[in-house]
């Protein structure tokens, strides 16, 4: 392989705080572990910025920080996280994602080992995304100021004319539409954390979506609203999107999917999947004479096989999400007050 | 789900529904006691289905509730001294205390660790041979087992950097409180389904016999909690007192003999306050005298500690059935989840937390 920076290569096992001090061994951890895996035109130019031409419509910009713990989960990893959520915030909101930026804190003493496995992650979810990174930033701060590695991304993306997609578009009437299975990624990382001696079969779901939300706008471009449903889980979602809308939603408890696995560890743990995170999933507001036709895009993605109607908008307890539960009764699906159990995105 | 789904099952819960309607032709008042009962009957909203001859009053069993402001206090005062890790289950961090509560303590750089079970934090004690590792071993007689067995544990292998604050408390003593208290409505009682898996039923005979009521172990699901209210309402109507079980697939006469030899070697019966109730008679657990080493009360000193109860807050009555948490003045205004008054308001098993997380000011 050709790489652009002729640095002698120096063998460290470890990230050393000179990996991040600008100098040789800044060169060296560009030089194998980021340039081989991320290499594009961009990046190649080893500028201070990337440049590069408009596209008609509006342009979307998004950025996330990722923190999690443990950074290598079953079913990813922080690196394809980083990815993945970043164009899933800028998809979500109409947009067609193309560039990222990557910032990493890594943490002295972080193997080295680990941070290609991550970067190798996000080159490959990059590329199933159809975006590239196009600049980034690595500094090294000393064991104990940060755990492993925290990455931020930042994204920009161009939304085509015509698709108004808002968290206050929400029309009583409209359907609420779910794309799959709730709480797999936070349950995934909870049950791995150290501590929680259980083993379980749960996979983070982790995923880029913006494939099947061009798919679904190409054939409903007049969905109201998108969001992903990541921490806060659903419940928190659907909260934001009834108060920004000043309208209610009303849910039925019996129409939400959750994994047999995930519905067991989240009774052990006594957490309810509705506010658990997901990095792989979205929520859909559609007018309700759209709601089929979304469906069935929807199911004809690997992303949204299991998707499925979970309730409506209602002009009643604006602000309010009420869930409809199998017995006939009512009860409100609150905010999430805040995490008691380790980051999880 | 196997031993959930067919206890959710709606049909079921439906038929029971029936059954309950048309045997209550009478009014009657009957709490539930554990706070865990109190979490799932307003999460499914069984007393939204029950017919207005049945009323359900919410009772003291929320560990987290009852635990008093003194040790909440202590434990603080404990975690700020260098060298200690407090371990504590999640629930009880943000409990309030005077001025902050473990959370904060954390914030502001005490160690204070999340644990699932009291062995881990003799796990922590065991890693960390250095720091002095206490536990803040709260509950009922369901926890009780489990944290005697950290303490015989740590004993046994002489691990002295290990440490709990008890503050252990029983069902009956305080069911004979509730039925003795001027005032007092509730004529039956769902009992506990896993304190009674541990202790058994016996010793619910004669709280029944002595004050004529009867006395039900339930369940958690919805299909257990109505069978259980079913039983009760039978029993009311036909003039019956006593214990009839409704919880048989967990909970058996003798309950478990062995959880409760473990908890008998390690603690003993003390008279308790309970947080907005005051002190019941015989109805907590201390360490006994050949553990008492092991008692953070005994090994900190930490001076005097005087709590200052907020005065708007009427957990109290709510624990003993008096109050319904959204009768309560400061009821999601003052006090909420974000900003609570008393620990009614804080823990998953709170009456206050449930009724403001699932119906809050709104009537179904």
């Amino acid at each position: 392989m050709q790489l652009s920076c002729p640095a002698p290569i120096l063998q460290h096992e470890t990230v050393q705080m000179a990996h991040g001090a600008g100098g040789r061994l800044s060169q060296e951890l560009t030089a194998r572990i980021f340039m081989p895996h991320l290499q594009n035109a961009f990046l190649d130019q080893l500028d201070d910025q990337a440049r590069f031409d408009a596209e008609p419509g509006q342009i979307a910009f998004s950025t996330d920080t990722y923190v999690v713990s443990p950074i290598f989960f079953p079913g990813g990893n922080i690196g394809e996280l980083a990815i993945n959520g970043t164009v899933n915030d800028l998809a979500v909101g109409g947009a067609v994602p193309r560039y990222l930026s990557a910032g990493f804190v890594l943490e002295e003493g972080l193997p080295l080992a680990e941070l290609e496995t991550i970067v190798r992650s996000m080159a490959e979810s990059a590329r199933k995304a159809g975006v590239m990174i196009v600049c980034g930033d690595t500094k090294v701060v000393q064991k104990g100021q940060c755990d492993k590695i925290f990455i931020n991304t930042s994204g920009v993306g161009f939304i085509p004319d015509g698709i108004n997609v808002s968290c206050r578009n929400l029309k009583p009437g409209d359907a609420v539409i779910l794309s799959g299975t709730i709480g797999d990624h936070g349950m995934a990382v909870m049950t791995t954390r150290e501590g929680l001696s259980f083993q379980s079969r749960i996979k983070s779901d982790t995923a880029a979506l913006n494939g099947m939300i061009r798919d679904v706008l190409d054939v409903v471009p007049g969905v109201h609203a998108m969001r992903d449903p990541t921490r806060g889980g659903v419940a928190a979602t659907l909260n934001e999107l009834a108060s920004s809308s000043s309208v209610g939603i009303e849910l039925e408890e019996s129409a939400i999917p959750v994994r047999e696995e995930v519905r067991g560890a989240a009774e052990l743990l006594g957490i309810d999947p509705l506010t658990v995170a997901n990095e792989g999933k979205m929520l859909l507001i559609v007018p309700e004479a759209d709601a089929e036709a979304v469906l069935a895009v929807m199911r004809a993605n690997e992303h949204g096989r299991e998707a499925v109607r979970i309730g409506k908008v209602v002009e009643e307890h604006p602000g309010m999400v009420v869930m409809r539960t199998p017995f006939g009764s009512r009860r409100i699906v609150e905010m999430p007050l805040g995490e008691q159990l380790p980051r999880i995105c | 789900m196997k031993f959930i789904d067919e206890y959710r099952d709606p049909e079921r819960a439906r038929a029971l529904l029936d059954r309950i309607r048309r045997k209550a032709v009478h009014e009657w008042t009957i709490m539930e006691i554990c706070g865990g009962q109190t979490h799932s009957i307003i999460r499914n909203g069984i007393d939204q289905l029950l017919p207005p001859t049945v009323r359900l009053v919410h009772g003291p069993g929320c560990p987290v509730c009852v635990t008093p402001l003194e040790t909440i206090e202590r434990a603080l005062a404990i975690a700020s001294k260098p060298g200690v890790i407090l371990a504590s289950f999640g629930d009880m961090l943000r409990v309030p205390g005077s001025s902050k509560d473990l959370f904060m303590a954390r914030s502001e750089g005490a160690d204070v660790r999340i644990v699932f079970s009291p062995l881990e934090a003799l796990q922590i004690a065991r890693d960390n041979p250095q720091k002095e590792v206490v536990f803040l071993a709260v509950g009922f007689e369901t926890t009780a087992p489990a944290n005697a067995m950290a303490v015989w544990q740590a004993a046994r292998e002489g691990i002295g950097n290990f440490s709990e604050l008890v503050s252990q408390v029983m069902v009956p003593p305080a069911m004979s409180a509730i039925l003795s208290s001027p005032g007092n409505q509730v004529q039956g009682f769902l009992a506990a389904g896993h304190v009674c898996a541990i202790m058994g039923w016996e010793e619910y005979e004669p709280v029944a016999e002595r004050f004529h009521v009867p006395i039900v172990p339930a369940g958690f699901e919805p299909v257990d909690l109505l069978a259980g209210i079913l039983q009760v309402v039978e029993m009311l109507e036909e003039g019956r007192t006593g214990v009839v079980n409704a919880y048989g697939r967990v909970v058996s006469r003798e309950g478990n003999p062995q959880a409760r030899k473990i908890m008998n070697e390690v603690y003993e019966v003390a008279d308790r306050p309970w947080r907005g109730i005051g002190v019941i008679p015989a109805s907590g657990l201390v360490l006994c005298e050949a553990y008492a080493r092991f008692d953070a009360e005994k090994r900190f000193d930490v001076g005097h500690i005087a709590p200052q109860e907020s005065p708007l807050c009427r957990s109290g009555e709510v624990l003993q059935g008096h109050l319904k948490p959204s009768d309560c003045e400061a009821f999601g205004r003052e006090c909420t989840p974000l900003t609570p008054l008393g620990a009614t308001m804080v823990s998953s098993e709170g009456a206050c937390a449930a009724y403001y997380k699932y119906h809050r000011n709104t009537t179904f």
